[in-house]
């Protein structure tokens, strides 16, 4: 047999503070099988890394998210942090996701672009106005899907700092103990509770009032589903594409012809975040284990019912028998069915609302701020389990 | 009374999420989505798979051609 049966590796790969992705997974990915892997918490877990195996795993019923929290799932912290829609399978998964799906699909979404549109260009122009440098994590990264994804739920943008705080703390990786991570994630639930008690009282046209609406005329989920629900879309709705944003010009700016490309031709920027969506491996490892439910081969392995299976996303989205040149940025890549928002029914809920989020973002600096250049040093993130920049100051 | 259940497959994605709501119903070839069968029985997860689709590439038919889903 293979190195599969060896002992496991130490993971995750990448490092923190860079967006580059091991070279370990490019073995991994030549090599037979699936090897074993050990994160600093819970059990070991078999790792994916090519993309065909990634969609068997992420796409198929025998492989249950919710099955994790009845394990030592392996993990980055101590405490055991993804709750909620994210650890459930269908058919509660499908309850909870249908609730929420109808206020993300492209219709809907492209009612929000001219708004996103002008949030971002608003934006542009106050950086300009009050001249350089400019942080663009905090001034424009973040304002942009924290404004959208508050206006969208129903939570004051107000609240910016205090919950930032808090969806810090549920996305990090630190040194925050179990309990530590409890109470700041009771915290998160606590204001929450408020916010949806106001909503109950004074009724508005957003996503919570309808789910509210779901729960309390139709009885289609509990208060705390309906909680983590609204601190899930609130947590998730916005970290994300703020660390994208300032990624994807970062690697932009690592490749100034493809950038020039862009300037040029503004109309490759769909596929441009496509491209970028595949090339930046956001993560430092992968997360969200998936269990066997029964035996099932994948890859040359046969894994065995109750193994966990981590999927390196980002390595598979490298997977040269999937895409040409696969290790190479190409903003004009036809075809490219990437894995960026996952795959199978925890498919990113807000995939079709980040895609008009980032191509705004990166169509508003392409166009009003052609010349933007790093104009400092960046400070990356470390101890959280999606990478980007904390700050980045650019000049223009 | 049968359904009918169509994919635009130049519209869809390949998310996947309509295989993992209703795997009798939805299958994946080529990185996209296609009705196992286009004349099903009725079936609510079928709806459910066409509600959560994020472009809205599943359509369902009543037997009499009214549009069931996505619902809106």
């Amino acid at each position: 047999m293979t190195s599969t049966d060896a002992e496991p590796v130490a993971y995750p790969f990448n490092e923190a503070t860079a967006l580059t992705l091991s070279d370990h997974y490019e073995d991994i990915r030549a090599a037979e099988g699936l090897p074993r892997v050990r994160m600093p918490y819970g059990e070991t877990a078999r790792l994916v890394t090519r993309y065909a195996d990634a969609r068997l795993v992420l796409g198929d019923r025998r492989f249950s998210r919710a099955e994790a929290t009845r394990h030592d799932a392996p993990r980055q912290s101590e405490a055991q942090t993804i709750t909620g829609i994210l650890s459930m399978d269908p058919p509660d998964h499908t309850r909870l996701r249908t609730l929420v799906a109808k206020a993300f699909t492209v219709r809907r979404v492209e009612k929000l672009r001219p708004d996103v549109r002008e949030l971002a260009e608003g934006l542009i122009q106050d950086m300009i106005a009050a001249g350089p440098p400019a942080d663009l994590v905090e001034d424009y990264a973040l304002p942009i899907p924290v404004g959208v994804i508050c206006r969208l739920l129903g939570v004051p943008e107000a609240d910016r700092p205090r919950f930032r705080k808090w969806s810090d703390d549920a996305l990090s990786t630190s040194s925050l103990t179990a309990e530590e991570f409890e109470a700041s994630r009771e915290e998160l639930r606590a204001y929450m509770a408020d916010l949806i008690a106001e909503h109950r009282a004074r009724p508005a046209d957003d996503l919570m009032t309808a789910l509210i609406e779901a729960r309390d005329a139709q009885d289609r989920l509990s208060e705390l589903e309906l909680i983590d629900l609204c601190v899930g879309i609130l947590v998730a709705g916005h970290e994300t594409t703020a660390s994208q944003i300032p990624n994807f010009l970062h690697v932009l700016l690592d490749h100034p012809d493809q950038f020039a490309r862009l300037r040029e031709d503004p109309g490759l920027i769909p596929g441009a975040v496509e491209e970028l969506l595949r090339f930046v491996p956001l993560g430092v490892g992968a997360g969200q284990p998936r269990y066997a439910l029964e035996d099932v081969e994948v890859g040359g392995t046969l894994v065995r019912a109750g193994e966990p299976v981590l999927v390196a996303v980002g390595a598979a989205n490298r997977d040269a028998l999937r895409f040409d040149d696969a290790g190479r940025l190409d903003i004009a890549r036809a075809d490219n069915s990437h894995l960026g928002f996952g795959h199978g029914v925890h498919h990113c809920l807000g995939a079709q609302l980040a895609r008009v989020e980032l191509q705004e973002a990166l169509r508003a600096l392409v166009l009003h701020m052609p010349g933007v250049h790093v104009a400092g040093d960046i400070v990356w993130k470390t101890e959280m389990l999606v990478r980007g920049p904390r700050s980045m100051p650019v000049g223009w | 009374m049968s359904w009918h259940v169509a994919v635009d497959r130049e519209v869809c994605i390949g998310s996947g999420i309509c295989a993992g709501t209703a795997p009798e119903a939805f299958r994946l070839d080529d990185d996209r989505s296609h009705p196992v069968a286009a004349e099903i029985e009725p079936d609510e997860t079928v709806l459910d798979a066409a509600d959560s689709c994020p472009v809205l590439a599943i359509t369902v038919h009543s037997a009499t051609g009214e549009e069931l889903g996505p619902r809106p």
